[in-house]
């Protein structure tokens, strides 16, 4: 029996310090070191700090597995009778607050740094929303939404059939990624539309919450050409795992002609929306809008999923009458997780989506909504 | 007095007492504080295997990327749901169980202050959590905006919120109940001689404790009527359009849940500080720094919430503060660490099940310690924050701190509860079992946040399948060994080998003074308590 908890106390000290050896050195998956210098002083200090209390965790468990292994009973160790030691209780208060200060000096150094958020080059505001980025460049006036792409978002539905493992960078990639050129201060401006969100890119080095009626600030200055992602980090609602971030840094050249083509592409858009569009069109557009920014909720076929996201079609007829339909897809609805899509879609995939969710279900042929009357709503 | 007197004297005022109801009046209309105590005690059991269940469809539908057997909202469902149900219907209510036991019994008292008191603020629990889990089976769902319930997002859900709200107001008003009778318990009821600086450990842990819940719950109380009022009457609290600030929310519920943070771990240093004095045979190391160290916890936990919240935007001043007033923490808890050591050390240890849980707690409790050193880092917060480092982080402390104090004290004193004791064996194999697994649930945690993965999310990218997988094995593991300890607990009560009053070698104070089972009715007489039976007495090296 004496033998068995010698064994069993041999165990567990070396089932210790196996762990904590595996923390220190085996692990590949520690904090990235990232390519900000602002994420490399955080990685620094997380290792500095990781280091201090992995040496006093081994420091106190083996003055207490000594203890375990030699002050037993079973060894026909005498209880000795002293409860009190007023130079040991000075020692180990003393020595704590020393190793606090020692702890807390670079902290409040990289911490006075990363709240520093003048001398910005570059602008970026970042709103987000349920459940995708909006990114707007206030110098170069580009404003784009960003979300998670289709390959993951089909991949990631209950039933899909599909291994994620065959999916790209599932559920870290998205449509349209959030270009920024290296070498360069940027700072970021954070907002939500609806609830809290939090931005994220563990490369960079920091997340910060994205709070509507909030504009936070943050910033970044990224050494390495690259492709970084991340994700939400604040619980958002259903699809919170399903937002993620991709900044893409670019030399300052890239910057220049992407933001050129960029411009050119808007200005197609709006173009686009003015004009008169026939019902083919708008169904084809309609039915990947609906896809991307609809079906995760109200399901592909407008089914819905009840009570909490309403069936947009009973048994194949799509409901309700079209102003309330336009009010509602326009501007969200109150208390639920329907947002109003007035300002986060172009007035043609808003178009396009009514127009595909009143006739894709139905023998009938139901109404066509044209851009330019959703434009309109949009001025008015 | 000697110990054969006072059991004597139990025996014969037994007598008196035997008129009570039986059957189910028995436990409705109870206000004895030993049947109460069970009744908590059966309660908190329940509810952990309930709130264990719920984590375990979180860790299955984790094993592997892609959703397999939930949709995201039910997963949001469970997340919030298993944290209140843990926190509100394992945690608290284990921990004022024992205080209904083992407080009268440590101070030399007959029963609680306020035994009517004691009988609703049991009874209330029952109906709370009834209203929190039905809203699963409403149309609209649980609670899915996380068990800290902020707005906007809560403001989302569906009318369950309301039963949510209704829920947590009931159990504020039992705890705030409770601690009321505790603390009036201490305060007044204490048996001739048994000053403030002899009582036991856990007895002074509760009573900070106490005064803890009647400062914060009603701050809670006050943060979700506001949640109430802004989802169905109109009122612009927390809302951005109205003038309201989301923000706001976030300060008022971690004033609150700071402390309550405490409130989870304080009776668990009580627990601890009374077992290993127990099986080290040598009395509690640095009793009086003991004691401050708790006050100390206590006062500071009031001014470090903020550190629940670094990156939701705060000037400057204001996070330099909460990081050096979170650091400062470490000091105390570092002190109750080395003094529990300090307790051992040159004792004569021998290791039953009651002391490998607490040695247990003492190692894995540390470790979730100095993690929460780390995440005291502000610029290292920014990276660990709402990632799998802090899920670690608080599991660490809550399951292998809270809980293990917990099975520790029931292992401790069920001998007492029940008059028999429980099979050391098996308790053994539940120790070991659950030591093992819990790690292997936890510990690869840590990596997972470090390496970016979120908080509450169902569904993850393919790099963090491995540690995943070993997490929910780990928690299948876990999760099931429990069974074991509801068997032990049942086949305990059920018979074995008899108690004697005494029932561990070195344990010293007056529970153990009084008759194994306890008879229904202790210290009609109060004991008279001098340095002899006092359970601490400062001697020098």
């Amino acid at each position: 029996m004496k033998r068995t908890n010698e064994l069993i106390v041999g165990l567990a000290v070396l089932a210790v310090i196996a762990v904590i050896t595996w923390g220190i050195f085996a692990v590949g998956d520690n904090m990235p070191r990232g390519v900000t210098p602002y994420s490399q002083d955080v990685y620094q200090l997380h290792n500095t700090i990781l280091a201090i209390v992995t040496v006093i965790g081994v420091l106190v468990f083996t003055a207490m597995f000594t203890s375990i292994v030699v002050h037993r009973k079973s060894k026909g160790y005498q209880a000795a009778r002293f409860s009190h030691s007023t130079k040991a209780e000075i020692i180990w208060t003393a020595i704590p607050v020393l190793i606090l200060v020692v702890m807390a000096v670079p902290a409040t150094r990289v911490l006075i740094d990363m709240e520093d958020t003048g001398g910005a080059e570059l602008n970026i505001k970042i709103t987000g929303y349920q459940w995708l980025w909006k990114y707007d460049y206030l110098e170069d006036e580009i404003s784009f939404f960003s979300a998670m792409d289709r390959a993951s978002n089909q991949a990631r539905q209950i039933g899909s059939g599909i291994n994620p493992r065959d999916v790209d960078n599932y559920l870290l990639e998205v449509d349209n990624r959030l270009v920024v050129p290296v070498n360069t201060r940027i700072r970021f401006l954070l907002t939500a539309d609806d609830v809290i969100h939090s931005w994220w890119v563990p490369d960079l080095g920091w997340k910060r919450d994205a709070i509507p009626g909030m504009v936070n600030e943050a910033w970044t200055y990224i050494l390495e050409e690259g492709v970084y992602r991340g994700q939400c980090a604040e619980l958002c609602g259903k699809d919170h795992g399903f937002m993620p971030i991709v900044v893409e840094a670019v030399s300052r050249e890239e910057y220049d002609a992407w933001v050129a083509n960029q411009r050119q592409d808007m200005a197609d858009v709006a173009h686009d929306a003015a004009r008169l569009w026939t019902r083919d069109e708008l169904m084809d557009r309609g039915a990947n809008v609906y896809q991307a920014q609809c079906a995760a909720c109200h399901q592909s076929d407008g089914s819905g999923l009840e009570p909490a996201f309403p069936a947009l079609a009973r048994n194949g007829i799509p409901t309700g009458d079209l102003n309330s339909h336009l009010d509602v897809v326009m501007h969200g609805r109150e208390g639920t997780a329907m947002t109003g899509f007035g300002s986060r879609l172009e007035p043609q995939d808003i178009a396009a989506a009514l127009t595909y969710t009143r006739n894709a279900w139905s023998e009938d042929e139901g109404e066509v909504v044209q851009p330019a009357t959703i434009a309109e709503l949009n001025q008015g | 007095m000697s110990h054969e007197t006072t059991a004597h004297n139990n025996d014969s005022h037994d007598d008196h007492h035997a008129h009570h109801p039986t059957g189910l009046a028995r436990w409705v209309f109870s206000t004895n504080h030993k049947e109460i105590g069970t009744m908590y005690l059966v309660f908190s059991l329940i509810m952990f295997l309930v709130g264990g269940a719920m984590a375990l469809v979180i860790r299955a539908e984790l094993f592997a990327p892609g959703l397999q057997l939930v949709n995201p909202e039910f997963f949001n469902q469970m997340t919030t749901m298993h944290a209140l149900v843990m926190i509100f219907g394992a945690v608290m209510p284990a921990f004022v169980g024992l205080a209904n036991w083992m407080v009268p019994l440590m101070i030399g008292a007959p029963d609680m202050a306020l035994p009517r008191m004691n009988n609703w603020s049991f009874w209330i629990l029952p109906f709370a959590f009834t209203l929190l889990l039905m809203t699963l089976f409403m149309p609209s769902g649980g609670p899915a905006s996380g068990w800290t319930l902020y707005p906007p997002l809560s403001l989302q859900g569906g009318n369950s919120l309301a039963f949510v709200i209704l829920a947590i107001h009931l159990m504020g008003i039992s705890s705030i109940m409770g601690a009321i009778n505790i603390i009036a318990t201490i305060l007044n009821m204490r048996a001739p001689g048994m000053t403030l600086l002899r009582m036991p450990l856990f007895v002074w842990t509760w009573l900070i404790t106490a005064f803890l819940l009647i400062a914060v719950m009603p701050v809670l109380a006050g943060a979700v009527t506001m949640l109430l009022t802004d989802r169905f009457f109109g009122t612009s609290f927390f809302n951005a359009a109205g003038g309201g600030d989301p923000v706001l929310y976030q300060h008022i519920f971690w004033f609150f849940g700071h402390p309550e943070v405490y409130i989870l771990i304080l009776p668990a240093f009580g627990i601890v500080s009374e077992i290993i004095p127990t099986f080290s045979r040598k009395r509690l190391f640095g009793y009086t720094s003991m004691v401050y160290a708790t006050a100390s916890i206590a006062f500071l936990s009031f001014i470090v919430w903020a550190h629940h919240m670094f990156t939701v935007g705060m000037p400057l001043g204001a996070m330099l503060f909460f990081m050096y007033a979170t650091m400062v923490i470490a000091v105390p808890t570092g002190v109750k660490i080395f003094n529990w050591i300090a307790t051992m050390w040159r004792g004569s240890m021998t290791f039953e099940t009651p002391m490998l849980f607490a040695l247990g707690f003492v190692v894995l409790f540390t470790i979730g310690g100095l993690s929460g050193l780390m995440l005291a880092i502000v610029p290292a917060n920014f990276q660990y924050h709402d990632t799998y480092f802090v899920v670690a982080h608080f599991h660490y402390v809550l399951v292998t701190g809270a809980v293990f104090a917990i099975m520790a004290a029931v292992y401790y004193w069920l001998p007492k509860w029940t008059g028999h004791m429980y099979n050391e064996k098996l308790g053994k194999i539940h120790f070991w079992w659950s030591t093992i697994w819990v790690n292997v649930l936890f510990f690869p945690q840590h990596y997972l946040g470090l390496a970016g993965m979120p908080r509450r999310i169902p569904d993850y990218a393919v790099q963090f399948t491995e540690f995943n997988m070993i997490s929910s094995i780990g928690g299948f593991m876990y999760g099931f060994g429990q069974l074991l300890f509801v068997y032990i607990i049942w086949q305990c009560v059920r018979g074995g080998e008899k108690a004697t009053a005494q029932v561990w070698e070195g344990a010293r104070g007056l529970e153990w003074t009084v008759p194994s089972p306890a008879p229904l009715h202790t210290f009609d007489t109060p004991p008279v308590v001098d340095d002899s039976v006092a359970v601490h007495k400062d001697e020098l090296t």
